[in-house]
This record gives structure tokens, sequence and C-alpha cells, in this order.
């Protein structure tokens, strides 16, 4: 019997592996023709499904030379990797501190419980609500540009990266730090030494969610950085789609510039991305 | 014991400027715009209190109630085939399969491309290409671009969401399906239990937990609805397709309902928190049950 049922689960599933083989070309259809269509140029373009879908004459990046300039693309990067990368760093920084001094603090203090629930139930208050409110609060303010967008993104993640870092510590036994205590370490220096080099997955969790979420916004930027003239990624492909939206072999150009860097980046970090997300919503 | 003070003076320490970055920039904009929806501000210039009446106006304006009607249909025939198909899909790459790695990861890509340049795509594809199709099968419905039709371009927007929430979901049920013990399946095989009703009474109830996730996170994404729209319709044609989270941004950031779009804003807010609310309670009822 027990021998039967290991040679059924290791049989391979053809079947099965054909669907999903097959299934994949839902994916790589879309990606395939913003990409073709980039390659081409306008007079490529019939009115059939073969004008858009077949190979063009000539393989040129002239459209990605052009959009790039069009689109100010070096610039868009840098302001979209600026804020990313800030956001991330600062949220790793502030977000596991403050998950660690409440999570520790629960215990003892009910204040540290409220105060948790408290930051935690903002995960349910959708960005529509403080939009115009905060739109006029960081004009007010003086900061509605790079470093307002940053500060609200680590506002915004907060719940679920508090919620994370709280999580992960409630596994990692007290004792570790008592030891150090006795040894006349202080808490801020137990912190840095010892709990944060421990919860090196939740930081990677943490980094992907953010990352993720911030490099593909669009609402916050676009409400709070429309003054600046400064774009993120997405944004230039707003304002761009706008002004230019009808030449689609340059708008396509353009799109596949804007999902490259994001492409690679989860080419490389797979493995960490998968996890990360799968961590961050199941914790 | 010795230095309890100086942990708890520490701890304080990093509560207290945290929670008040995060009370400035949430919990203050939130009792701003609360107080913005009792007035008529249009974004500018002077304003009034007028009391109630913006909540008495958003239950008779017509257009707030079709962006609900909207967002609901779409949130939930998103919500529903997202995680249908995307469980359909789970259980196809946990099981023995060729590349599995490989697959996985190619399923996975949608979820991390933007919304809005995903939406740019796919408004070519339904103008240029589908009607192409349709036209050449001779399919009526298809046959006109499906992004002009007050009948048809929110099922566009759903194609286009479920394309990228499917992947999301998809990973969170894998890690579901890898929690199911091996062995139950061993003693389900000897019962004879095989195929659909091996799926209802052996593995859909243990990964519950992970049903009850994926509903209240699609859900809430689906509500939350922005970047498709943008892409996609701008909320057109003749307004089918306006989101809620669309009419905030349109009329109350540039068309001057300031006020009367706080209401809203408010009123939305407080369905996204009883519609989890009320997911949370049946998923963990369902839990207990078994």
């Amino acid at each position: 019997m027990m021998s039967k049922g290991n040679k059924q689960t290791r049989a391979v599933n053809w079947p099965v592996t054909i669907l999903l083989i097959a299934g994949c070309l839902t994916i790589f259809f879309p990606l395939y023709m913003a990409f073709i269509i980039a390659m081409k140029q306008p007079s490529e373009m019939t009115n059939n499904i073969a004008g858009a879908l077949s190979f063009p004459q000539t393989w040129s990046l002239a459209n990605f030379r052009e959009a790039m300039q069009v689109t100010d693309f070096w610039n868009s990067l840098g302001n979209s990797l600026l804020i990313t990368v800030v956001t991330v760093v600062i949220s790793i920084i502030l977000h596991g501190m403050a998950g660690y001094a409440i999570g520790r603090s629960m215990k003892q203090s009910k204040i540290y419980n409220i105060i948790y629930m408290f930051i935690v139930s903002g995960m349910f208050v959708p960005f529509a609500i403080l939009m115009m409110p905060l739109v006029k609060q960081t004009a007010q303010m003086g900061i509605a540009n790079r470093f307002g967008v940053i500060l609200l993104y680590v506002v915004f993640y907060m719940p679920l990266n508090v919620m994370l870092y709280r999580g992960y510590l409630s596994n990692i036994p007290i004792a570790i730090e008592e030891a150090a205590r006795v040894d006349g370490a202080s808490t801020w220096k137990i912190y840095w030494t010892i709990i944060f080099p421990m919860m090196k997955p939740m930081h990677a969790t943490v980094a992907v969610l953010t990352a993720m979420s911030t490099w593909n916004d669009v609402m916050t930027p676009l409400v709070i950085m429309s003054g600046t003239g400064k774009n993120t990624l997405p944004l230039a492909q707003l304002n761009f789609q706008t002004q230019f939206g009808t030449n689609y072999n340059l708008a396509f150009a353009s799109y596949i510039l804007a999902l490259i860097p994001i492409l690679l980046f989860y080419i490389v970090c797979q493995k960490q991305i998968i996890n990360g997300v799968a961590n961050g919503a199941v914790k | 014991m010795k230095g309890d003070r100086e942990r708890k003076r520490t701890f304080m320490l990093i509560t207290i400027p945290i929670l008040a970055l995060f009370i400035c920039f949430n919990t203050l904009p939130l009792i701003k715009g609360f107080i913005y929806s009792f007035t008529n501000f249009k974004g500018y210039g002077s304003y009034d209190w007028v009391g109630a009446r913006n909540y008495v106006d958003l239950f008779t304006d017509g257009r707030v109630g079709r962006s609900y009607l909207f967002t609901f249909k779409y949130a939930i025939v998103g919500t529903i085939l997202t995680n249908v198909i995307s469980l359909v899909i789970a259980l196809g790459l946990n099981s023995k399969i060729k590349g599995k790695s490989v697959l996985r990861g190619i399923y996975f890509i949608p979820n991390v491309l933007g919304g809005l340049v995903i939406g740019y795509i796919f408004s070519f594809f339904f103008t240029y290409i589908l009607p192409v199709v349709g036209q050449s099968l001779g399919i009526e419905a298809l046959s006109s671009s499906m992004l002009s039709s007050t009948s048809q371009a929110w099922i566009a927007i759903v194609i286009v969401g479920c394309w990228q929430a499917i992947a999301m979901n998809t990973i969170i049920y894998i890690s579901g399906l890898q929690t199911v013990p091996e062995d139950i399946y061993e003693a389900g095989a000897i019962d004879g239990v095989t195929g659909w009703r091996k799926f209802k009474d052996l593995t859909f109830p243990l990964i519950i937990p992970f049903f009850g996730i994926n509903m209240v996170l699609s859900m809430k994404n689906f509500l939350m609805v922005f970047d498709q729209v943008m892409a996609l319709t701008k909320g057109g044609p003749a307004q089918s397709t306006e989101s809620i989270s669309y009419l905030i941004y349109n009329n109350g950031m540039s068309g001057g309902q300031f006020g009367f779009q706080s209401a809203n804003a408010f009123l939305f807010f407080v369905t996204i928190v009883v519609i989890s609310v009320v997911q949370m309670t049946i998923t963990n009822k369902k839990e207990e049950q078994l």
C-alpha cells in the first residue's frame, strides 16, 4: 500500500504541467504585445492583428531612445529609486524599533496594547480619505515634494510593518535579552547588537513589501508632488499618456522602460520576493 | 530587576516620536477629513458649516450611488473570480509537475508590475486587438471595443484587476497548501477519496485560514481600485466605471467638492472597516467550527 502511494506521488503529472505552461501565455501575451509594438514604427501598424503582433521589419531601439528623452527617463527613474530606497531604509529602522518597543511592552502595559491596536487599525484607512487633507497639510508644511512622499509612505506602511515585526519578535525568547542585561548592556545596545540582526528574515519581508508598494504607487506622488515638476516612473507614464498617448509605438517603448527595472529586480531577487510576500500576508 | 527603568524609558523614547509621526500623518488628516465633511469647502476660499447635509446628499446623489454600485460589482465579481482561478492555479502549481519553481516564478510576475502601466497595455489590447478577433470570429459582443461600451467597460477592468490580483492570491494559496500534511491524502486515498471530494472534504477545510486572508485582502484591494480605472477608462463611458476612489480624487481634488467628497470618503472608510470586520468574523467562525 505504502509503496504504491509513494510511486503515485512521484510520477510527474503531465496534463497539469502542460495546462500550466499554456496558462503562462496569458501572462506573456500582454508583455510580448507591448514589446513588439515598442520595436515597430507607426507605419508598420496596419489595422489588423498582424500589424500589431508580428515581428517588426527591422529591430530598432529608436523608440526607446526617443521615449527616454520625452519622459526624462533617467530623472524619473532616479526619483523612483530615491523614494523607494529611502522609504525602505527608514521603514526597517523605525518600524523595527517600534515593533520591538511596543511588542516587548505589551505584556506589562495596557497603554502599549492600546498603542499597538491604534497603529495597526491604520491599515483600514483608505488613502482616499487622507488624500485631500494631506495635500493641504503637506503644502502648509512645505513638504509637498519627494521628502513628503517618503514621510507619508513611512506612515502608511507602519501598521503592517509594525504588526510583522511584533509578530516575529513574539517568537524570539526574552531570555536572550535578559542574559545581555545581566552583563550590563543597555536596551538600545541590546536592540542593535542582538535583536536587529536576529530579525533579518523579517527585514527582508518588510523591504520587499514596502519596496513593491512604493515603487508601483501612483496616487501619493500624483496628489502630493504634482506641483514640483518632478516625476516618479509611473507618474511619468501618466503624464506621457495624457500628452502623447496616440503614438503607441513611442508609448509602449516608454511602458516597457517603466517595467524593466522592477522586472530585473524580480528576476534577481525572485525567491526573496515570493517568500516576502507570502510571509507578509500569512503572518 | 536592575535596569527595568532604563528599559521602560528607552521603549517610551522610541514609541513616542513614532506614534507622534503616525498621528500627525494618519490620525490628524483622518480627523480633518471628518471635520471637512460637515462643511461646503470647495478646496479653496471660505466655507460654511452645513451640518449633516453632505451625508444626506450622499444617499440621493446619483453619481455617488453609481460609483458604489460599480465599485461593489467590480469588487465582488473580482474577488470571486480571483479566488477561484488562483486556487485552481495554486492546486496545479502544488502538484507533481515539471519545472515547478520556474512556473511559480512566472505566475507571480503580474504582481510585481505596476497597475497603471499594465492598464495602458491592456487598454490597447481591448481597443485594437480584441475587436479584430471578435470581428473575424463573428462574435457580435466583442466586435467593438469593450472600453467604449457602458455595459462592458467594467468587465474589462475586472479582467485587468484579476490578471494582477491572481498572482498574489496564488502565492498565498500555495503557502496554505504546503501546510497540508501529506499523510492526510494517504489516509484519504485508503478510503478512496479522490478528485472533487478530496478537495472539498480534505484540502479546503485545512486551508480555510488562507482562504480568509485572500478574501479580506482581495476584497479590500478591489474596493480601493484606482490605477486600473485611471489607465483604462478614466471613469467612462458615461461614468459607468467611476470607482469610489476615483470619484473622490476627481471631484474632491479638482471638482470643487472637497467637503462633499470628504463625507463620501468617510462613508467609504466606514464601509471598508465594516466589510473587513464581517469577513474576518465569518472566517474565524468557520475556523473554530473545524
